[in-house]
């Protein structure tokens, strides 16, 4: 019986790990960025729209609009194409390739950001080069990176959403008279609508949190977003870039700036579950 | 045939629903155009440029070679699941085996658990810099490294682990209590035996995570591409090597080579998850 408990304690104890580990960042991150915040002021922080490490100037706000301009372009690009692929997937795919495109797309999910990064950096940087007025690193370099990236999380909510939709729906559409597309899109889709609005938050999440394929495309300017062709610089590749050299109330800003980040991120994991318990609830 | 001409002729009377039906096979058609062109453009532009020179056992500014890259991400990958497959296992056997439904504190632990699984690399990549590396004083090293990615897998291995646990039949464990064996050895003897596969995909999906991690080991692990003597020296890992390839734009080719290894890496740890899986359903469909 001894061991009994002490197991059952040990389980315990293991399954609290993850409320230390949450406890942990939060304490170490808002300990450290806190009196930074304080120290440089919120608004100055937070609205400012010059960084300036060498003249004690720190405002994060190119940083902030940097994320929202690249993640809303990934949004743009990846959205459809991963919510048209993924009806292919569910409704359309031959059985016989089915499996070669999911294991496709699992790849897809699998490929190390900083491989998709050099290809963005030897294929779509040089592409883009090739537009009027641009030096090739971009927010469009980015987004259109990002796009492909979120894609695997986009196909595999939305097609899980999709197949969780009952078969009578679809076959009552087309009994009258609809055509195929027409009961996947005004049937399936409307029915599978939270599934399908949680993975494109999951997406947001991952385009807003990703660094190495952003930093190696978007130019890394710290100033506010001048235009789609110009360079751009994230929350989170500020803090990659600089992380390295920075010391004093500099290290406390960077820091600062995952703070914020990480404070979009739990708001974007809120809205994930709140969407996912409403599904449940349909 | 006429199956097809059927259709053509309700897309000749729908229009709009020909012009859906084109936008979803253009967009599969890209989605799937875009993966191939990335896996033959790295392995056409990597492949010639692994060179044996590249597995010398030292790096060199002469010879970027990645071998202690390699072996860095092997040590990495092994103390990584070390710390997180164990405390993974454990908390799922709680989560499934052990807490009452309705318990206040399980809602707390899958709470944390969709928080962690959420934080993007970068954040762990601070917290590990901020906690292990200077708070705790150990600076960069493959322990700071280890540990920060242990944190940021364990939500996977959870998830996969209590997965597997769930699809174990009940029957199991009341045949096993029947037989007179008390919790314990009904959690260790039949119900974790049963749910091994479903553990392993788990597992091998967290080895491709560290495999391919790089904003979290930066500021952790250091970016030194050479072997360190001891667990608390600096050493970069493959994919943090590459970066640091490609960042100085000196080493492009040696950068693509890189690629090359980190993507067969991937295609081989995918190949094995997938196979995995197929035994999994296989098993499902014969009992």
């Amino acid at each position: 019986m001894m061991k009994e408990k002490l197991m059952q304690a040990v389980f315990f104890i293991a399954a609290c790990t993850s409320i230390l580990a949450v406890a942990l960042i939060c304490l170490f991150l808002f300990a450290n960025g806190i009196p930074a915040i304080r120290e440089i002021g919120v608004f100055k922080f937070l609205l400012g729209t010059r960084w300036k490490p060498g003249n004690n100037i720190f405002g994060i706000l190119p940083m902030i609009m940097g994320s929202i301009y690249v993640t809303a372009g990934a949004i743009i690009i990846g959205v459809p194409i991963g919510i048209m692929t993924s009806i292919f997937m569910a409704e359309y795919c031959p059985k016989k390739i089915y499996k070669f495109l999911k294991s496709a797309t699992e790849l897809l999910a699998g490929i190390p950001s900083v491989v998709y990064g050099f290809f963005g950096l030897t294929v779509l940087v040089p592409l883009i080069r090739e537009l009027p007025h641009s030096k090739g690193t971009s927010i469009l370099t980015a987004s259109i990176l990002l796009g492909i990236m979120i894609l695997p999380t986009i196909i595999g909510v939305t097609e899980a959403a999709l197949r969780a939709v009952p078969r009578s729906y679809y076959e009552g559409s087309l009994a009258l008279g609809a055509t195929q597309e027409r009961s996947i899109f005004r049937v399936m889709l409307p029915a599978a609508k939270s599934g399908v609005l949680a993975g494109v938050v999951l997406g947001i999440g991952r385009a807003i949190g990703e660094t190495m394929a952003v930093v190696m495309v978007a130019g890394n300017q710290a100033r506010m977003p001048a235009g789609i062709l110009k360079g751009v610089r994230t929350m989170t590749t500020n803090i990659v870039l600089e992380m390295g050299y920075a010391a004093d109330l500099h290290r406390g800003a960077l820091i600062a700036t995952g703070v914020v980040l990480f404070v979009f991120i739990l708001i974007i994991n809120f809205s994930v579950s709140m969407l996912n318990r409403r599904k449940d609830n349909e | 045939m006429s199956e097809f001409k059927k259709r053509m002729e309700s897309y000749r009377r729908h229009p709009g629903s020909f012009l859906l039906f084109l936008l979803v096979m253009l967009s599969a058609l890209t989605t799937f155009v875009v993966l191939l062109f990335l896996i033959a453009y790295i392995l056409i532009k990597g492949v010639p440029n692994l060179k044996p020179s590249l597995f010398a056992w030292k790096y060199t500014t002469d010879n970027a070679s990645m071998l202690p890259s390699i072996i860095n991400t092997l040590i990495m990958t092994v103390m990584s699941l070390l710390i997180a497959v164990p405390f993974g296992i454990f908390s799922a056997v709680y989560l499934t085996e052990y807490a009452k439904k309705g318990n206040k504190l399980v809602g707390i632990i899958r709470l944390t658990t969709e928080t962690l699984s959420g934080i993007p690399s970068i954040v762990y990549g601070l917290f590990g810099s901020l906690f292990f590396v200077t708070y705790l004083k150990w600076s960069y090293s493959l322990a700071a490294g280890a540990l920060t990615l242990a944190i940021m897998i364990l939500p996977l291995v959870m998830r996969t682990t209590e997965e597997a646990l769930k699809s174990v039949p009940d029957m199991y464990r009341e045949g096993s209590f029947g037989l007179g064996a008390g919790k314990l050895r009904t959690v260790f003897c039949v119900v974790l035996p049963s749910a091994i596969p479903g553990i392993l995909s788990g597992v091998i999906l967290s080895i491709g995570r560290i495999v391919g991690e790089t904003a979290a080991l930066i500021y952790t692990a250091g970016s030194i591409p050479q072997i360190p003597s001891s667990i608390m020296g600096s050493g970069a890992t493959l994919a943090v090597h590459m970066y640091n390839l490609s960042k100085e734009g000196l080493y492009t080719d040696q950068a693509y080579a890189v690629a090359v290894v980190l993507l067969l890496l991937v295609l081989l740890i995918n190949w094995v998850s997938a196979r995995i899986a197929r035994q999994l359903t296989k098993g499902k469909e014969n009992g």
